[in-house]
């Protein structure tokens, strides 16, 4: 079968690791050859694999050389450390002195300390195990004469797994990466969020060919390949968007004001602290939307309450006073997380996901809110329920809420009990705004209208129905005007507040609040500068 | 700091508050700071050890020392004093970035 004569649009899904779009030519990675090298005297394969060992270590202190960034240069410099230590290569050289070749007797050696962090429980130590595997294959390359694959600029490459000092080595403007394995919080994912690299792990790309045009959506997690022209023109512009924003950010300052002179909240939506990084938060109104599923994902164990309060923390004090508003996990649907989600529902979107999910496993929940209630005593936290589709949800989450601050208190730990809002993404909770008893509205564009409308946003063929209609603006403006006769606050977080083009008509159903990606922050701030003002 | 039987081996101990515990940069400072000193170095999880060289940057990170966990340090040579008393330091002030 001929794969390029059809030419058929194909999606593959993943987990996002770093935010942005590439564009390009798919490329393969090979991992270094496990060819066997033939072996010689013992003095000369010790000889061979102590020049190897050298021969690494220049290649690394080169490149440590080359790195502006912080982050790249610690993580070259831990393996430059490890190979440094000889109790690395001990077990290596015992066997070599047995008579073993070179190559076997390092491999045979450095695996069982790869591992021992692969059977970690800390997700830390457990992505470790990529910064060693790194190391075995650049020694395996020097040893059998290989020379580092080159990457062009411009592609985006597809592997098993990458090495966080391949990574480093390559020229990855307009650049986008894919793994199989991998997880976010690898240290290759890591460097990709900061270097701004669009990256997915997870995603099925074996007997993709090299060559063939491919769309990545980092923000997404989708590796689109073959796209048709109209999906094509779409991340073009998403691509000038992008670029756009980023100079033009540095620029903007003060409050966020239409053409009347009326001010709009402007706050980002994140996955976590190593967005932050690069926010100046003076310059934004704080976080509109934290997904936590990230916290999730990517790990064989649910995260501890201590590890999520540590980032429900980092973020408050980022924020510095401004919102934070975390949403509970909203795993199920299209973000399955191991061990919780339930495998095998008949259509997801409108099976046990968001809260559903949360009140059957409370133990998952109650964790969740622990981290949360410490974490309120810090900053100006806010938390949001997704989901919510009566109002006995919303009572149940309240009460368990109130419920883990007192626990906390019993236990002599300071909680406090922040603001509780919903999501409104299901048409039913929308319609009946009034029954809920929540502290804030936030409205869930991306959800919303794919149930209103009833049409998948992931379908192709249904693009011109998953969109903004009357009848969503009609439901927004329904839920705006409930929460300002009632002196709540109401904002957007979905994709819709990212699209400067429709900023106007959300602008003209009241919505005085959005919250978008940071790379939308400067064309959404232009589009609202440009407002003239709601229609008479 | 405590007297351990023999000549000169000394004890001590800190609580690594580091946020995802004895991690890659700690470690690499962690082990750069204990080669600086010519006494005998090992690192330990409890009291009694097991123990592992803390020179030693693949044994250090194999512990897999978690956030709150107790690093005990014991060191035997002429500056175990002040290896401990550094070791110490650096631990206790969250791996600080050195000059």
């Amino acid at each position: 079968m001929d794969h390029r004569a059809r030419r058929t649009t194909r999606r593959i899904e993943g987990w996002p690791a770093a935010p942005g779009v590439a564009s390009g030519p798919l490329m393969r990675l090979a991992a270094a050859a496990a060819v066997a090298r033939k072996g010689g005297s013992t003095a000369g394969e010790r000889q061979a694999l102590a020049d190897a060992l050298d021969a690494s270590r220049l290649d690394l202190a080169a490149l440590v050389g080359e790195m502006k960034n912080e982050e790249a240069q610690a993580i070259l410099s831990f393996q430059i450390a490890l190979l440094e230590d000889e109790n690395l290569a001990a077990p290596a050289f015992a066997l070599i002195a047995d008579g073993e070749a070179a190559d076997r007797a390092w491999i045979a050696g450095i695996d069982p300390e790869i591992a021992g962090y692969e059977q970690a429980v800390d997700p830390y130590f457990r992505a470790r195990a990529s910064d060693l595997r790194d190391l075995r294959d650049r020694v395996l390359r020097h040893l059998a004469g290989e020379v580092d694959q080159a990457v062009p600029a411009g592609v985006i490459v597809l592997a098993d797994d990458m090495p966080p000092s391949v990574f480093l080595a390559t020229d990855w403007r307009d650049g986008g990466l894919v793994l199989r394995r991998g997880s976010p919080s690898s240290h290759v994912a890591i460097l990709a969020r900061s270097r701004g690299v669009p990256m997915m792990v997870g995603g099925d790309v074996e007997g993709l060919e090299a060559g063939v045009d491919a769309v990545l959506d980092g923000d997404a997690g989708a590796l689109i390949v073959d796209p048709d022209p109209v999906l094509r023109a779409e991340y073009d512009q998403r691509l000038a968007e992008k670029s756009q924003a980023r100079q033009a950010l540095a620029s903007f300052d003060g409050p966020v004001l239409t053409a009347s002179g009326e001010p709009v909240r402007l706050m980002i939506n994140v996955t976590g602290l190593a967005e932050l990084r690069d926010i100046d938060p003076s310059k934004v109104d704080g976080i509109g939307l934290m997904r936590t599923e990230f916290l999730f994902h990517g790990r064989e164990s649910l995260p501890t309450e201590d590890e999520q309060y540590q980032i429900y923390r980092q973020m408050a004090e980022w924020a510095a006073g401004k919102p934070v508003t975390i949403r509970t996990l909203d795993a199920g649907g299209d973000k399955p997380v191991a061990g919780l989600t339930q495998a095998g529902e008949i259509n997801p979107f409108l099976g046990v996901r968001g809260v559903r999910l949360s009140l059957e496993r409370l133990d998952v929940f109650r964790l969740q809110l622990r981290a949360l209630a410490r974490a309120a005593v810090i900053g100006h936290l806010k938390v949001m329920i997704p989901m919510v589709t009566v109002p006995e949800e919303l009572d149940r989450c309240r009460a368990l809420f109130r419920d883990a601050v007192e626990e906390l208190r019993g236990e002599g730990i300071e909680a406090a009990m922040p603001p509780l809002g919903m999501m409104v993404e299901v048409p039913a909770a929308a319609l009946a705004i009034e029954d809920f008893d929540a502290d804030f509205f936030s409205i869930g564009s991306n959800d919303l209208i794919q149930y209103v409308m009833a049409a998948s946003r992931d379908e192709p063929q249904l693009a011109d129905l998953a969109r903004p209609s009357r009848a969503i603006f009609h439901l927004i403006g329904h839920v705006v005007r409930h929460a300002d006769r009632c002196g709540r606050e109401a904002s957007l977080c979905g994709d819709l507040a990212g699209d400067p083009s429709q900023v106007a008509a959300l602008l003209d159903q009241g919505l005085r609040s959005l919250s978008v990606a940071p790379g939308a922050l400067a064309p959404v701030r232009a589009a609202i500068a440009r407002y003239p003002g709601r229609p008479a | 700091m405590m007297q351990d039987g023999g000549m000169n081996r000394l004890r001590a101990s800190a609580l690594i508050r580091h946020e995802v515990g004895l991690h890659a940069r700690p470690s690499v400072k962690l082990t750069k700071l204990a080669k600086a000193f010519e006494s005998k170095i090992d690192l330990g999880l409890s009291p009694d050890g097991p123990w592992v060289d803390a020179k030693s940057i693949v044994k250090v990170m194999a512990t897999k020392a978690p956030k709150d966990s107790t690093l005990y340090f014991r060191a035997e040579g002429s500056d175990a004093e002040a290896a401990l008393d550094a070791l110490v330091t650096l631990v206790n002030e969250d791996f600080p970035d050195g000059p």
